[in-house]
Parts: structure tokens; C-alpha cells; sequence
């Protein structure tokens, strides 16, 4: 008998596809620590910079995907969480206080803290209602972030200097990639604890059905709470992050126009499969600079893509295997049909 | 033999807008009975539920479980101190197996539900409290079906078996036999029986047949008013209750059962 | 100051009825449908660039304004049959991703027919002096007085229409219960067609009647959606009279708010950063309202389902 939770000679349910493999793991944290040394040796910089990119953007969708696919929480809000992060950084450094260990954890926990907040409030709200209060939240922070000279208004803040660590440099490049490799690998691996651990099951439970989990006795509110400020603080570092590589932050992460990226990045991954957040941010950031090269209108393309996804796969690239297995595995269990119906 | 109250409903109010849906119910529930809470369409019995499980707040009046006030505790503190309810219209997680179900259903009630990073190795609390679930509602040999593919009659069995998993003194049963066929409900009415003494049941069902054979006691709900509470024989031969049916559907129940 | 803040509070109906004009066929579409459309900003710009192009080929306003509105309904009416149609019964996620793919659609679509540039629109020769409406004191722009006197007639015109007509009586029913309507024998696919072209027309309206006043540009559409979206949610999803009080409201909040504000700050701080806070403190003052409307009436001012 099967002793593990969920069971692995049936169909995969949504608490077993939302996980990723060991091995897998591994494979891709050997192949991204490899990827700088090579573009080095190739003599192409440029792509060790993309790389780190690539990494603060799969954070970044990661931790949208938490609420979004994991929690079944619609946030077209999140760019709040990657500004906060952002601007936290750049405040500090406005005021000289450059060191990493101060800054970064001090915009996770800003960022966290204003998703406890937004999220205590929209969390009483349902459906579109909540989609529309989270835009508004984010909304507010946009306007903030350009009424205050202090934060420098249209123009953004600019960083004078990367975060310092005692003892190392960041400045290179490839030194800047593996800072951002070892802090995004280990919120992944906290992201990895937190899905596969028996807060995270109930989460995907609650995204299936609501009232069935609060009937069964989940505190269903403080859990999406929990889970939502988490997601924001972990969009938080990456908005650190992401400030730290561009060396300045601009009111346009802010926008709503950010939040529907990273709520497309996911969707292109897949939303509530572990892989989905980061497949999703290496996919759109890669199409961006190679169609870019070739022509100035990417935002035609990726609409038409956009659609294409929504229309035809909503959920994603990560679901893909799913749809082999039902295919052409040996199952014949009819899965039911996932949940892209109305709830 | 008397045995003592475990739940006492006080007055209880509940309003919609300008409707009473909620009337001043007042109602008294014996530990270990099978309690059935029966009335005409839209005589309150699901609002009732709803209130005493906690999913809607009440207006007026109080609710008291062994004793202590728990008219504002909401539903998972009330889950906590045994009280758990089923749904009418079916509401599981299709898309899960038989076991997830459950064992979501035993890990609400052993708590960790905020322990992110706890390993998964160790499940057999969660399994142990899954099997017997299984047994008692008859899906053991179904623990590692999609929950979506079952039968209906087996959901309804789930469903019940999830208010087991959470381990209830007082189960509130919102039409168990709803849908199912003659075979499926025979098989309800069973494991419904076999539950009397270990739990206290507050069983609302239309199948007057079956209410008149399984419960303890009825109480006849009416524009969210208890009119009536006593024995299946007293509730049958009491006027008020028979002109409380007369002209609506179940009419003809009551009068059938007679 | 006092004529200031009249002057003020009519650019403040002006802006708020045209506000009303988005948010009549945004709250149709959502209360009725079920649809959550984050391109309906797109269909203003649309509707804005077609009213530029027209106006550059005859030279002339009304017949400008009268083909762009036209064009846009018809644009809207063929959304609806092959997408929305689709999108409606989608999840809510899949409706915000698809809208908004047809945001960046429409946008890099026009920049690639029209350029980069805003365009203008000329406004009528006749319409571009001042009115005087208090001798000496208050002078008001004729063409601003034309945007208000047509967004009056088209809201009594809704009123009516939603109210008087059969067709509004579908509407009503299909916003307070689509599914009993559609028992009822409400032929609800036309009237989904309707509603939406009606919405385009109404976005075009708008559209082309900004044009003279604001550079039309790209990304128009988007500035004016969030506040569009906050005025629904204040009013109530689904509900006219709502979407009208709310209209007024936010513009009156923004405008008002705007001169006042910045009035205010200046007694504080210097006038230039008063002059930049005032008015982002006036925009916030809207999202606060939305949130705190949604806080306490979570269905809105004017509920539309019972």
C-alpha cells in the first residue's frame, strides 16, 4: 500500500503536478551554475547578464504563481510587491546604507508587509472584485511612487552602487549572476518546501474548493493571507533583485502594465505547477530578445501569442506533460477536466 | 434513558434584507441521538445549518455547545470542538482521489496547516485516519480513485466520510440522500445507523421514509420556526404539523408515511 | 476662486460624463455577461484614432466623429461574435490575460497604421470660441459646453433605452440574472452582440469627442480604464444609474480634488511640489474610494442583482 500522501500508480491530481522531481531539481541548478562559465568562455558576456535576468523573473513568477496558481488568488496587483522590494533598495542606498544583508531582507519584509495589508483587505472580497482591488492597491503605490520627489517621481531613483556583501564584489557581471543564482535558489528551495509541505496542500485544496475546506475546518482566510503575504515577499526580493541588476528602479515597475506581465509569464509556464513560474520567465525573456532583434513590434506578437495560449492551452507549457500522459500513458482513468471552467 | 443536552439553540435569528429566514428557532439536541429537522420548502433548515456550522453569522439569539456560547466562533473553531456538517449538493475536490480528499480532511483536524517546511515523509497519521474514514463510509477499495470518476452514490458516501475524517461529536447532515437511487439510499440509511450513539446527527432529509425510520426525534421546521419536536409517532399524529404540510409537497410524505 | 472652482466642477462634469460613456457599455458588458474586459480602453483609442483618420480625409468634424462611431460598433459587434463570445465562458484568469493580449494587440496594431505620433483632431470652427456664461466673470469653452450637453442627452438617452424599451428590459434582467433571463426567452446572443457594439459605439463617442481637447495617442486607452473600472466598481457592477453616479463622482473627485488639493498643499509646501502632489493625490483619493466602497458595499452604490 501506498504509504506517501497522493498516490503515484493513478492519474496525477493537481497535489502531485504542482511538484517538482528531485532530480530534475538538481539537473537544473547544475545547468545554471555551468551556463555563466560557458557564455564566459564564448566570450558573450551579454547573455551572463540576460542569464541573471532570466533568474529575477522566474522569482518574480514564482512568487506571483504562490498566490495565483498555487492559492487560486487572480493578483493583478504584484507589481506592487516587485516596486517595494525595489524601491526599498533604492531608498536605502539613497541614504547610504548599501549593505545587502540590510537592504535585501528589509524589502522582503516591506514587500511582505504591504501584502499582509492589501491581502487582509482584497481576501474579503470574491472573483472580479478581488482582480479589481488588487489593481487598485497597485494602483495607489504607482501613484505614490510618482507624487514623492523623494522617490524621484517620473524619473525613478536611480542606485549608485550595487548592494555590497563583507568581502566580495558584486560589480562583474558574473559575479552579479551568481549573487542573484545563490538568493533565488535558495527562495526556490523555500518555494519547493512551501508548496510540497502540508500548508501548501491545503492551499491547492482551497484553490479546488473553498467552502468544502473551511467546512473540514482550514481557517481558509489566514491561510490565503499567509500565502499571499509569502508571495509578495518573495516578489519583494526579486524586485530588490531586480533593482540591483538595473541599478536603479523606475515608477514603470509599478504599473498594472507589469503585473499582466508577470501574470502572462506564468500563465505561458503554467500556473500551479512548481516549474511554471520560471519555464514561464525564461520563455517570455527569451522570446523578447531574439524577436526583438528582428522586429520593433514584440507586444504584436506576444499578444497574438498570448491569445493563441489562452484559447487554445490555458494551462500552459508545464501542463503539456499531463496531456501525454492522458494520452499515452498506460492510464486510463479519465482525468477530470481541469479547472478552466468558472468556479 | 435522558441523556444530556449537547446542543441548545436559543432564539436564533437570521435575516436576508427584509427576510426573517431564521425566526426565533429555538432547539434542543440530545448528545448521541439522531436528531431529523424537517419542513416545507424554504422553511429554513439549510439557513439553520448553515448558522449552526458557522458559515452564516446569526442576527439575534445564541447557539451553545456543551455548554459554552459559541454563537461567534467562526467555522473552523467550531470544526475544532466537533462540530462538522455535509453538503447537500455534492462538494468534494473532483479532481483529487478518494485518499487526498480524506487525508486533507484528518490534517485540518491534527492541524500543521501552517507548518510550511515540514517534511512529506512522514504521512501515516494522515493515512492511518484516511483508511478508517474509508472503512467506515465502505470507499476503502476505491482509496486511489480520482474522486471526479466515482459514482454518485460514492460521492455521497465521500461526503460523508469527509465529516467523519474530521472526527465530529455532532455531525449536521444537509440531505445525504439527495440523488441517490433506492440501492445508494438503503446503503445511506445503514451507515447512517450505525453512526447513532457514537455521534450526535442533525439529519435534514426529504425522504420522509427514511427520516421516520431513522431518527430519535423530529423537529418540524416552519417559516423558520421550530413548531414541533418529539418522537416520529408524536410528530405523525400532531395537527399543527399536519396542517403545517397541507398544501405543500411533502404533504403527501407525511401523509404516505402515515 | 469661486469662478475658478465652477470653471473647475464643469470640467469635472465634462470629464466625468465622458467617464460615463466608457463605464455605461463596461459595466453593461460586465454585469450582463459575466466578462471581465480590460480592452475596453482599447476600443476608446480605437474608436479616437478612427474619428483622426476620418477627420483627415473629409476635414471636417461631424461626419468624422458619426463614421468613427460607426466603425467602431462595427468592430465591436465582430469581437463579440469571435471572441468574447468565446472568452464568456472562460475563467476570469483567462479573461484578463485575453483582454489584455488585445491590449497589446490594438496598441502595437495602431502604431503600425499610424505611427508613433499623437494625432490631432481639429474641432469645429464654430465651437472654438468661449461661451460667456456670467457676464464678464466665466467664460467656458464652447466645445467643452458641446462634450457636456452630449454626454446629458446620451445619458438620458440610456435611461431611457434601459428603462423604457424592451430591449432594456433584457438587459436589466440579463445583468440581475443572466441565467433566468435566458429561461425567461431572452434571446441573449443578439442581445450580447448589441450590448457590445453599443459599448464600442459608446467608447468612440468618447473617443472622437476627447480627440480635439487631448493629443490621440497610444495607451489612451489605458489611462482611462483604471478610472472607468473604479467608477463600475463604485456604482455597482452591472448597474447604469451606478455607473452615472459613479462617473460624476470620480470626476468630480479628480477634478475638484486636483484644484483643491494643490490649493491646499501650496499652504504647506513649496507650489512645485504642491502642483506635482495634488494632482497623484487626487488620483489616489479614487483608488481609496473604490477600496473602501469595496470594503464596506462590496456589491457597489447601486447593486444591480438582488
Amino acid at each position: 500500500m501506498n504509504t506517501r500522501f497522493g498516490p503515484s500508480r493513478s492519474a496525477e491530481t493537481p497535489l502531485v503536478a504542482g511538484l517538482p522531481g528531485a532530480w530534475t531539481a538538481i539537473a537544473v541548478a547544475l545547468a545554471l551554475a555551468i551556463y555563466p562559465l560557458i557564455m564566459s568562455s564564448m566570450d558573450e558576456p551579454f547573455y551572463i547578464s540576460i542569464g541573471s535576468r532570466v533568474l529575477i523573473l522566474a522569482l518574480a513568477a514564482s512568487a506571483l504563481n504562490l498566490a495565483l496558481g498555487y492559492g487560486g488568488m487572480i493578483s493583478l496587483g504584484h507589481a506592487a510587491f516587485l516596486g517595494t522590494g525595489g524601491y526599498t533598495v533604492a531608498i536605502l542606498a539613497k541614504y547610504d546604507v548599501l549593505a545587502s544583508w540590510v537592504a535585501v531582507p528589509a524589502a522582503v519584509l516591506f514587500a511582505a508587509l504591504a501584502a499582509f495589508i492589501i491581502g487582509a483587505v482584497s481576501l474579503r472580497t470574491r472573483g472580479v472584485y478581488f482582480i479589481m482591488i488588487t489593481l487598485a492597491f497597485a494602483q495607489l503605490f504607482y501613484y505614490l511612487a510618482i507624487s514623492l520627489p523623494e522617490f524621484g517621481g517620473d524619473d525613478g531613483l536611480p542606485l549608485s552602487a550595487r548592494s555590497t556583501i563583507p568581502g566580495l564584489s558584486i560589480d562583474s557581471d558574473l559575479a552579479f549572476y551568481y549573487f542573484v543564482l545563490f538568493t533565488a535558489g535558495l527562495a526556490f528551495v523555500l518555494l519547493y518546501r512551501l508548496v510540497a509541505s502540508r500548508f501548501g496542500r491545503a492551499l491547492v485544496a482551497i484553490r479546488e474548493n473553498e467552502r468544502r475546506m473551511a467546512a473540514i475546518g482550514y481557517p481558509v482566510y489566514r491561510l490565503k493571507l499567509m500565502a499571499f503575504t509569502l508571495s509578495g515577499g518573495l516578489a519583494g526580493l526579486a524586485g530588490a533583485l531586480l533593482a540591483n541588476l538595473s541599478l536603479g528602479v523606475t515608477p514603470h515597475t509599478l504599473t498594472w502594465h507589469q503585473s499582466g506581465l508577470l501574470m502572462v509569464m506564468v500563465i505561458i509556464g503554467g500556473s500551479g505547477y512548481f516549474w511554471g513560474g520560471i519555464t514561464g520567465a525564461a520563455i517570455f525573456l527569451l522570446l523578447e530578445e531574439s524577436i526583438s532583434t528582428h522586429t520593433e513590434h514584440w507586444n504584436l506578437i506576444l499578444g497574438l501569442l498570448l491569445l493563441f495560449i489562452v484559447m487554445v492551452a490555458p494551462n500552459g507549457v508545464m501542463s503539456l506533460r499531463e496531456r501525454m500522459r492522458a494520452r499515452y500513458g498506460a492510464n486510463d482513468r479519465a482525468t477530470p477536466k481541469a479547472s478552466t471552467e468558472k468556479a | 434513558m435522558m441523556r444530556h443536552t449537547i446542543l441548545k439553540v436559543d432564539k436564533l435569528v437570521k435575516r436576508f434584507g427584509g427576510l426573517v429566514a431564521t425566526d426565533d428557532c429555538s432547539l434542543e439536541v440530545s448528545a448521541g441521538e439522531v436528531h431529523a429537522l424537517i419542513g416545507p420548502n424554504g422553511a429554513g433548515k439549510t439557513t439553520l445549518l448553515a448558522q449552526l456550522s458557522g458559515e452564516l453569522a446569526s442576527d439575534g439569539g445564541r447557539i451553545l455547545f456543551e455548554g459554552s456560547d459559541i454563537t461567534r466562533q467562526p467555522i473552523h473553531k467550531r470544526v475544532a470542538g466537533g462540530i462538522v456538517r455535509s453538503f447537500q449538493i455534492t462538494t468534494l475536490l473532483p479532481r483529487f482521489t478518494v485518499r487526498e480528499n480524506l487525508a486533507l480532511a484528518v490534517q485540518a483536524r491534527t492541524g500543521h496547516s501552517f507548518d510550511f517546511l515540514g517534511t512529506v515523509a512522514d504521512e501515516s497519521d494522515l493515512d492511518e485516519g484516511a483508511d478508517e474514514a474509508a472503512r467506515r463510509v465502505g470507499l476503502f477499495d476505491v482509496m486511489e480513485q480520482i474522486v471526479g470518476t466515482l459514482s454518485h452514490g460514492r460521492q455521497r458516501a465521500l461526503e460523508l466520510g469527509m465529516a467523519l475524517a474530521c472526527k465530529p461529536r455532532l455531525l449536521l447532515l444537509d440531505e445525504p440522500m439527495a440523488g441517490t437511487d433506492p440501492e445508494e439510499s438503503a446503503r445511506m440509511g445503514e451507515l447512517i445507523n450505525s453512526l447513532r450513539g457514537d455521534h450526535t446527527l442533525i439529519l435534514v432529509e426529504h425522504d420522509m421514509d427514511a427520516v421516520f425510520r431513522l431518527a430519535d426525534r423530529v423537529s418540524v421546521l416552519v417559516a423558520g420556526h421550530v413548531i414541533a419536536t418529539g418522537t416520529p409517532d408524536q410528530i405523525r399524529n400532531n395537527p399543527q404539523v399536519i396542517a403545517a404540510y397541507l398544501g405543500s409537497d411533502e404533504a403527501e410524505s407525511v401523509e404516505e408515511v402515515q | 476662486m469661486l469662478y475658478l472652482i465652477l470653471e473647475q466642477a464643469l470640467n469635472g462634469l465634462q470629464y466625468g460624463l465622458m467617464l460615463f460613456l466608457l463605464a455605461a457599455g463596461l459595466t453593461l458588458v460586465f454585469g450582463i455577461m459575466d466578462l471581465i474586459n480590460l480592452a475596453h480602453g482599447s476600443l476608446y483609442m480605437i474608436g479616437a484614432f478612427l474619428a483622426a483618420a476620418f477627420y483627415q480625409v473629409f476635414e471636417s468634424f461631424f461626419p468624422a466623429l458619426l463614421l468613427a462611431i460607426l466603425s467602431t460598433a462595427l468592430i465591436g459587434a465582430l469581437l463579440e461574435r469571435v471572441l468574447y463570445r468565446r472568452l464568456q465562458r472562460m475563467s476570469h484568469l483567462s479573461q484578463v490575460l485575453a483582454t489584455f493580449a488585445l491590449i497589446l494587440i490594438a496598441n502595437e496594431t495602431i502604431k503600425i497604421i499610424f505611427g508613433a505620433q499623437p494625432l490631432m483632431i481639429g474641432m469645429p470652427a464654430s465651437l472654438s470660441g468661449p461661451i460667456e456664461l456670467i457676464t464678464d466673470e466665466l467664460y467656458y469653452p464652447a466645445y467643452r459646453m458641446l462634450i457636456i450637453g452630449v454626454g446629458l442627452v446620451v445619458a438620458l438617452g440610456l435611461y431611457l433605452l434601459v428603462n423604457r424599451t424592451r430591449i432594456g428590459m433584457w438587459m436589466r434582467a440579463g445583468a440581475s440574472n443572466p441565467d433566468m433571463a435566458a429561461v425567461m426567452g431572452v434571446r441573449i446572443k443578439p442581445l450580447f452582440t448589441f450590448v457590445f457594439a453599443l459599448g464600442a459605439a459608446l467608447c468612440a463617442l468618447a473617443g472622437a469627442l476627447l480627440g480635439p481637447l487631448l493629443a490621440v495617442s497610444v495607451g489612451m486607452g489605458e489611462s482611462i480604464l483604471i478610472p472607468a473600472f473604479e467608477v463600475i466598481v463604485i456604482g455597482g457592477i452591472g448597474s447604469m444609474r451606478g455607473a452615472l453616479v459613479g462617473s460624476l463622482l470620480v470626476g468630480m473627485i479628480d477634478t475638484l480634488g486636483r484644484l483643491l488639493l494643490t490649493f491646499g498643499l501650496k499652504l504647506v509646501v513649496d507650489s512645485s511640489t504642491a502642483a506635482t502632489l495634488g494632482p497623484t493625490l487626487a488620483s489616489m483619493m479614487v483608488s481609496l474610494l473604490m477600496v473602501g466602497v469595496l470594503f464596506f458595499r462590496p456589491q457597489g452604490l447601486f447593486p444591480a442583482r438582488g
